[in-house]
Parts: structure tokens; C-alpha cells; sequence
């Protein structure tokens, strides 16, 4: 998975094409660290057709902030650098993602 | 029978992983399952003072690191699975999940509680677009800003005090016009200078547009609304609810005796009236919730486990 940053957030989500997936996470966040994972298989089993990213929100919030993102975990889905779909709090499960991903592939 | 498990235990807060702990400790082939992250309600906490023997500065998360590890280093099994129905009548007990099937000889169901929600509009479209009913997951987001914290109970009053280390300034909206939080707390809250409060006052609606931009509270006693705005240079603000619990009861409240609040209802020993199936925790029907009772119920529902699975297969 591509790790995030301030810096690189444009590059890699706002002008990437295709479908890209991000995963806000934080050191403090359990259920994030549950999930992690099983985002990593689906980063995995998706491979060349959707581009995994996590971003660590601890030293990124006003980044988080500007992409409407105000909970953990959340995981947000962009195409072509817009962002189309997210599943959040205890919707964020690995199911829930995939149905997500599949629904655009 | 392949498979097949002593004590199956249902939900990895802290009555789980103690009844895993005492089970696997006595020998018996004990798997632990969790829907999401093992630790349960308590890993949503960083403030944890009232544990009895807890390092200073316990916080959920190392509380339970340490009672996973416990468990763990006994033999017990841990597997993260939703369960989604379960057959206990029967000698052997089969539990499913979304993922697989478990047979066991006992059951001990550690399932909890969860937040109760407010129940107005906006709640559920702005949960993680500023409601939030995890500090431990989001106090990092509104660093600086302004947080609002709804309820006057322990919990609420403990989580608004941790949440001044982030937010500029937490005011808690309590339905009463005193805290029914302990007088300890109680005190250290009013001696907080980022702290605020807002009596007699309850939400009736949470607005924004993809993130909360407006907070709405009726005063009980007058029946005067007020429209609480975000702040123009921040655009946001958090809410966290606390303002309750319901228990995870649903898949066994058809066939085990409940209380009015839908807790489940066991003997001393932490047994239901099904054979074989044992209670601990938060999911029971019980006068204290908390850490300390919910691993000593666990212990208990182990120790009579193994009691009853002598009786029951052995002779
Ligand atoms: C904000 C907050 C602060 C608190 N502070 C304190 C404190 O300072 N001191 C203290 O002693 N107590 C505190 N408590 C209370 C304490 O957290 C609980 O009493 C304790 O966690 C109860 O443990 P439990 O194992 O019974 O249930 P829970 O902690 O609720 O754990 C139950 C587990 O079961 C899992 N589960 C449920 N259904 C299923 C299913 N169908 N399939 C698989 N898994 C399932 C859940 O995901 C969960 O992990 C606090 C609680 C909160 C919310």
C-alpha cells in the first residue's frame, strides 16, 4: 500500500486515474489497526486495478479534514481524483469494501 | 467430533479474553471470537483510573494489549468472525458466523453493549463527519477546535475532561441541571477551564452538509430552541454522545430470559436457564458495568464451564 502524506496526497489520489482507495487510520485507532489487514488482502486481490493507499491522520488531520473525513476508520474510494464512495465507523468492514470496489470496477 | 471446542466465547471485550484466559489456563481447547478489534468498549478509552492493580496512566488499549497476551499465552484460540446466529439447546452448541461454522460443548456469551444513540435526525448521516462515540478514534481530529459532549454520567463527564487535552473548549449538554457523574469527577470537571456546560438541555437535531455545521438543543424547562453554529474559521465542531448503553442481546433474547432493558438474566454462576450456556459481562443484567466486574463474571462463567463439562461429558 502507498503510504500517504501531506506532501504526496495530490499526486498520488487528486491526479491519479482510475480507482484509488484510501485508508484513514491513526496510532490511537483500535478498530482501525483491526481493520488494516484485511485492507492489505484486498490491496493484494486488487492488484494493477485499484490503488491502495493508507494515510496516518495524526500528523495529516487538516488533510483529513478537507477530504470531509472526521472518523475512524474511514475508507474513502476516488475516481479519476474524485471522490465517489466511503464506508465509515462500523460500516468500514472488509465486505463492505469490496462491495464497494465492485460496484465501480 | 473434529472441531470441536470445549468453550467457544462470543465477543473479546474484557469478560471474553478473562473467560478465555481461565478456560485455556484449565486446560480446555477454548476459541474466542471477535467481530472487530479485540478489547471491546473499553479500547475506546484512554482513561482508565478505577482498575484495580493497572499501571499508572492505564489506558483501554494497554489494559487489554496485556489481558489479549494472557489469554493468549494459556492456549487460547482467537478468531475474528461476526456471529450471526447461533443453535445452544442441544449438547453440543453450534455457533455461525460469517465466516464459519464452531461446534462447542459450552458457550460463554461476552457480547457487551453498545452506545446508545441519541435518536435524532442528522445523528447517523454525521457519524464520523463529527459524531463520534470513540475519543480514543477521533479526539486527534478536533485538536483545536470546539466539542460538544451530550450526557451528565461518568463516562460522559471522564471522555469531555480527556477530550480538553484536544479541543479548544468541550461543553457538556446535560438534561438535568446537576452531573450525575461521581463527585470526584464532578469536581475536577468544574475546576477545568476548558470546560463548559449547558443545563437542562437536550438535542434535537445535529445538521450539516457532509460534515456537522450545526447543533440544535431544546431547553426541557422552558422549551426555548437553540441553534448552536460552527464557529466560522473552524467550519466544524464535534458532538460525542454519551448517553448510554444498549446490550448486543438480539441473537439470544428469543430463547433466554431478559430484563426489561434487554440485559440477559444468569444465576450467581453466570448460568442461563439453557444447559451449557453461560453470561459475563456487560450483556448481563447487573448493578455495576464495568472492567473489574466484567472480567470477574468471565472468570466465574469459565470455572463453572469446566464444572459443568465434567458433569455433563465425562463419565
Ligand atoms: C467511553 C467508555 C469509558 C469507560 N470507562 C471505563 C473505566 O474507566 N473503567 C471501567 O472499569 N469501565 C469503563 N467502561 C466500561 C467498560 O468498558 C465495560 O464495562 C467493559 O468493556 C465490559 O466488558 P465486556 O467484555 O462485558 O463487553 P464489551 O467491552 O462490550 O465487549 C464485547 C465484545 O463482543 C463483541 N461482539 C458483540 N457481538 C458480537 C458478535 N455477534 N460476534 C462477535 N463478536 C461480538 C464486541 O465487538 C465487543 O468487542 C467504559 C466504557 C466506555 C464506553
Amino acid at each position: 500500500m502507498v503510504i500517504l502524506e501531506k506532501d504526496n496526497f495530490e499526486e498520488e489520489v487528486l491526479n491519479s486515474k482510475g480507482l484509488v482507495i484510501v485508508d484513514f487510520w491513526s496510532d490511537g485507532c483500535e478498530p482501525c489497526k483491526a481493520l488494516m489487514p484485511e485492507v492489505e488482502a484486498l490491496a493484494e486481490k486488487y492488484e494493477g486495478k485499484v490503488k491502495f493507499c493508507k494515510l496516518n491522520i495524526t500528523k495529516a488531520r487538516r488533510l483529513a479534514i478537507s477530504q470531509r473525513v472526521m472518523g475512524l476508520p474511514t475508507i474513502l474510494l476516488y475516481k479519476d481524483g474524485a471522490k465517489i464512495e466511503e464506508v465509515t465507523k462500523d460500516e468500514a468492514k472488509a465486505a463492505n469494501i469490496e462491495a464497494m470496489i465492485e460496484k465501480h470496477i | 467430533m473434529e472441531n470441536l471446542y470445549d468453550v467457544v466465547i462470543i465477543g473479546a471485550g474484557p469478560a471474553g479474553l478473562a473467560a478465555g484466559l481461565y478456560s485455556a489456563r484449565a486446560k480446555m481447547k477454548t476459541l474466542i471470537l471477535e467481530k472487530d478489534k479485540a478489547g471491546g468498549q473499553i479500547v475506546t478509552t484512554n482513561e482508565v483510573a478505577n482498575y484495580p492493580g493497572s499501571i499508572d496512566d492505564a489506558t483501554g488499549p494497554s489494559l487489554v494489549a496485556r489481558m489479549v497476551e494472557q489469554a493468549e499465552s494459556f492456549g487460547a484460540e482467537r478468531k475474528k468472525d461476526e456471529i450471526v446466529k447461533v443453535e445452544l439447546q442441544d449438547k453440543i452448541k453450534v455457533v455461525t458466523g460469517e465466516k464459519d461454522v464452531y461446534k462447542a460443548k459450552v458457550v460463554i456469551i461476552a457480547t457487551g453493549a453498545s452506545p446508545r444513540y441519541l435518536g435524532v435526525p442528522g445523528e447517523r448521516e454525521l457519524t464520523g463527519k463529527g459524531v463520534s462515540y470513540c475519543a480514543t478514534c477521533d479526539a486527534d481530529f478536533f485538536t483545536d477546535l470546539e466539542v460538544y459532549v451530550i450526557g451528565g454520567g461518568d463516562t460522559a463527564v471522564e471522555e469531555a475532561m480527556y477530550l480538553t487535552k484536544f479541543a479548544r473548549k468541550v461543553t457538556v449538554v446535560h438534561r438535568r441541571d446537576e452531573l450525575r457523574a461521581a463527585k470526584s469527577i464532578r469536581e475536577k470537571a468544574f475546576n477545568n477551564e476548558k470546560m463548559a456546560f449547558i443545563w437542562d438541555s437536550v438535542v434535537e437535531e445535529i445538521k450539516g452538509d457532509g460534515i456537522v455545521e450545526k447543533l440544535v438543543l431544546k431547553n426541557k424547562k422552558t422549551g426555548e430552541i437553540t441553534e448552536i453554529d460552527a464557529p466560522e474559521e473552524d467550519g466544524t465542531f464535534g458532538i460525542f454522545p454519551f448517553v448510554g448503553y444498549i446490550p448486543k442481546s438480539e441473537l439470544f433474547k428469543d430463547f433466554l430470559e431478559t430484563d426489561k432493558g434487554g440485559y440477559l438474566i444468569t444465576d450467581p454462576d453466570m448460568k442461563t436457564a439453557v444447559p451449557g450456556v453461560f453470561a459475563a459481562g456487560d450483556i448481563r443484567h447487573k448493578s455495576l458495568r464495568q472492567v473489574v466486574t466484567a472480567v470477574a463474571d468471565g472468570a466465574i462463567a469459565a470455572v463453572q464451564a469446566e464444572k459443568y463439562i465434567e458433569n455433563t461429558f465425562e463419565n
